[in-house]
């Protein structure tokens, strides 16, 4: 019955979206605007019901109910309940359901929240909403139903992926599709705002908090599946320029820019066009990295199931709302007038440079991800694109990019002088070039772009508290702290991620119980190698002492693991964390003389990097705070500054 | 706006994009890895028996006149288990296998051949991965396609299914030409 009542609120949920998207418009038409009066109602049942049914996803994993076919497929009675209830979100169907789910539920919530644009506005942007949701009702429900029951019922599930079993699993999937989908209202607003051609201020305010949100889900999102791919895949690795991770990180690179844009348009009503442009490119590539990701049109490490009729479906999707956004852009955009005007030198013109230089970044990942694809359709050649060429052709921009964020933030909006600029920056300059001296110095030999990034991060360290200089800390508006949190998380993160490339040691050694090691300051003694079971695993769980210096001796158990369903060999990775770094240690295979292989790697500084990116998602937090707290004040007086 | 024609680049774009994809889809990109060493001899390898009573196995053995297969295995591969009654089912239809036991012990091997069935002639031991190596093979199981001048022609990643067997089949057909 559970299944069946899912299905039927997922059937009426998909109702209300049709009733939505065609009441809203309708309303746009003369005279019919009190068509419009349900369209906010409906949006906040449509959200309901599919929130309902994915609920219900989630107690049929929860009770095992085997008669339901994915529960069959993706689950197992002797998982433990946290990763049957992760396991709704694990496979194409659930993920599928969340990402509607999400989808009405940031309809409903714009409904019931968003009270500053017109309400001629708010219904296009609706009816926008109703659309997307239309379609991936339309694609669960015909070609990948979650509910669907399987006759018999099967005795026992099929497990999951145990590499997925991890409390990884149970937030990073959630807090990337939260991302990906909170960019469907800056792109029902930028769809909104070009029918109803009311491209100004007030939309890039209603729009900013919704880009926000979804920025921070991003950054969240991709920071903890950097951490969870560094520690569960054994290979010490942080980014690996996987097409899935660049998956997010083309949304997220296009969200960062829109976030800057529609400052802009905010607060000077400039860059009108662009801003709409990026909205629309941003929930563009959240739609693409889904596609790339759900249809395996892409080689991967993260095997998902291929099946091209699925693909086609989402494709004909991406065609249907990218393709009739970009037209709308082009038939509409030259109606809008352009916005206010400004000097090179300003804020503004900061903003743009971070803007195209986001963009080139954005491109750059584009292009390489998407090439191998290319290639193929064109000339038939196989081909794959890796590190090489990502780090060699968005490492420099990224460097100008941290440079320019520096300074950005201490230029005067509209207009402002060169040299008043570098005398702002004075401070970090001078820091600047003190680092790039003692570097030179104390670690001849580092590679160019470590080197600049080490250098750049001290700097840019100082450059982004630099705004806080001077004022009174107390009375700083709260989304001025949330920048320079921000803009210090890059420099932060920037700075574990040089250390980390230029000074991890790295060691595979082979050795017998009782023999010791060494790597970086760390001496490790393989003290013991012992079978270990887990509730649906068993593994060899090596004991390993490591001492740093005279130190305390602290003990790391990494293992090898194999799990029965289905059959899958991974390694757990054993970690230690001290302040400056991290020991990571791996335990291989037993070799014919009985010694074990251990893979050891001393990383200074790396736990910077997932810091970094805390305090970038901390920085937006109160960004988001701080704006609706302020426009919620000025929106009770009535009165905009 | 004094281009009015550059506001369709973006949907011009992005319809080349789309078509990029849709190619993708219709034909789906062949994952198949053609190995550089097709057409070239097999590496020389001179091997100790794989297990236990057999006798050593080398590659001067390959050049025999009939086109055979050169299967890679461990037994501790589940794969191979897996694989094990399709490469039965080729010896019944009278295919010459040969077979690499990659980092493997003689009495394994002997016991996955008594549980799984014995489908080679000749089994060669390569304990540190070498031959395999040389070979271009980097995983277990895998098949090579050898012809009578012990030339490499085919190359097989994975586990044959049986599907693959009329495909193989063919492949050994056309060696023997």
């Amino acid at each position: 019955m559970i299944a069946e009542a899912g299905l039927a609120a997922l059937w009426l949920a998909a109702a209300l979206a049709l009733l939505q998207l065609v009441m809203g418009a309708v309303s746009l038409t003369p005279g019919r605007a009190e068509a419009g009066l349900v369209v906010r109602p409906v949006a906040v049942a449509q959200g309901l019901l599919a929130l309902f049914a994915f609920v219900l996803l989630i107690w049929l994993f929860w009770m095992s109910d085997m008669s339901v076919k994915l529960v069959a497929a993706n689950s197992h009675s002797a998982k433990p309940l946290l990763y049957k209830i992760a396991g709704t979100w694990g496979n194409h169907e659930g993920s599928m359901l969340l990402w509607v789910t999400i989808l009405g539920a940031a309809g409903a919530l714009v409904a019931i929240f968003e009270r500053r644009i017109s309400e001629r506005m708010l219904r296009a942007t609706l009816a926008a909403q109703a659309a997307i949701g239309l379609g991936f009702y339309a694609f669960l429900l015909f070609s990948s139903n979650p509910f669907e029951r399987l006759a018999p019922a099967a005795p026992e599930g099929q497990g999951l992926n145990p590499l997925l079993q991890d409390p990884g699993l149970a937030f990073h999937p959630p807090t990337l599709y939260l991302g990906y989908v909170g960019l469907s209202v800056a792109f029902s607003f930028a769809v909104g705002a070009l029918v109803t051609r009311e491209v100004d201020a007030t939309f890039a305010r209603a729009m900013r908090p919704w880009v926000l949100a979804a920025w921070i889900m991003l950054t969240l999102g991709i920071t903890a599946g950097s951490y969870w791919a560094y520690y569960e895949l054994g290979w010490g690795g942080w980014w690996f320029w996987d097409p899935v991770e660049n998956a997010s990180l083309m949304p997220w690179l296009a969200a960062t820019a829109l976030l800057h844009s529609v400052t802009v348009l905010a607060t000077r009503d400039s860059l009108r066009a662009w801003t709409v442009m990026l909205a629309v490119v941003a929930f563009s590539m959240s739609m693409l990295g889904t596609f790339l990701v759900r249809s395996g049109i892409l080689t991967s490490v993260h095997a998902f199931a291929v099946d091209p009729e699925r693909g086609s479906f989402i494709l004909a999707l991406l065609a249907l709302y990218i393709g009739g956004a970009l037209a709308l852009f082009a038939v509409r955009i030259s109606t809008v007038k352009e916005g206010a005007q400004f000097e090179a030198v300003s804020r503004e013109g900061a903003l743009v440079g971070n803007n195209l230089l986001l963009t080139a970044i954005l491109g750059i990942v584009f292009v390489g991800t998407l090439y191998p694809l290319a290639a193929e359709a064109v000339s038939g050649e196989k081909l794959s694109v890796g590190p090489p060429y990502f780090d060699a052709a968005a490492g420099p921009v990224a460097l100008v990019l941290v440079a320019l964020m520096a300074a950005g933030p201490l230029m005067r909006w509209r207009r402002d002088h060169a040299a008043t600029v570098i005398r702002r920056l004075a401070v970090p300059i001078l820091l600047t070039g003190a680092a790039l001296l003692a570097l030179a110095i104390l670690a001849p030999g580092m590679s160019i772009l470590p080197f600049l990034g080490l250098v750049l991060a001290i700097g840019v360290a100082a450059g982004s508290l630099a705004p806080l200089w001077g004022r009174n800390l107390r009375r700083t508006p709260m989304f001025t702290w949330g920048m320079v949190i921000s803009h210090l998380g890059i420099a932060v993160a920037l700075a574990g991620m040089a250390c980390e490339t230029a000074f991890t040691k790295e060691t595979l050694v082979a050795v017998r119980v009782g023999e010791t090691a060494t790597v970086g300051p760390y001496v490790v003694r393989l003290q013991d190698v012992e079978p270990v079971a887990g509730p649906n695993w068993t593994a060899l769980e090596a004991t390993l002492v490591a001492r740093r210096g005279d130190g305390p001796a602290v003990t790391l158990r990494p293992q090898a693991r194999s799990w029965p369903s289905p059959p899958t060999q991974t390694s757990e990775s054993a970690i230690r964390t001290a302040f400056d770094g991290q020991l990571y240690t791996v335990l291989g295979a037993q070799d014919e003389q009985g010694r074990w292989q251990l893979r050891l790697w001393w990383k200074p500084f790396v736990t910077l990097i997932w810091l970094g990116g805390g305090l970038i998602a901390l920085g937006g937090l109160l960004s988001l705070v701080g704006r609706v707290r302020r426009e919620r004040r000025y929106h009770d007086r009535i009165a905009y500054a | 706006m004094k281009r009015p024609w550059l506001v369709w680049l973006p949907l011009a774009g992005f319809v080349a994009l789309f078509a990029i994809f849709a190619a993708g889809l219709i034909a789906p990109a062949d994952r198949t890895i053609e190995s550089k060493l097709v057409g070239q001899p097999v590496p020389a390898f001179d091997l100790p028996p794989g297990a236990p009573g057999r006798d050593g196995f080398s590659s001067t053995m390959l050049a025999s006149g009939e086109p055979r297969l050169l299967n890679v295995f461990a037994s501790w591969c589940v794969p191979c288990i897996a694989e094990a009654p399709v490469l039965m089912e080729l010896k019944r239809r009278g295919v010459k296998i040969d077979a690499i036991a990659i980092r493997d012990r003689p009495e394994d091997v002997a016991a996955f051949l008594a549980r799984n069935g014995d489908p080679y002639q000749r089994i060669g031991s390569d304990t540190a991965s070498r031959v395999q190596l040389a070979m271009g093979s980097s995983g277990v199981p895998e098949t090579f396609v050898i012809d009578g001048q012990g030339i490499i022609r085919h190359q097989h990643i994975g586990d044959i299914r049986p599907e693959n067997v009329p495909e193989i089949l063919a492949k050994l057909e056309e060696a023997r030409r």
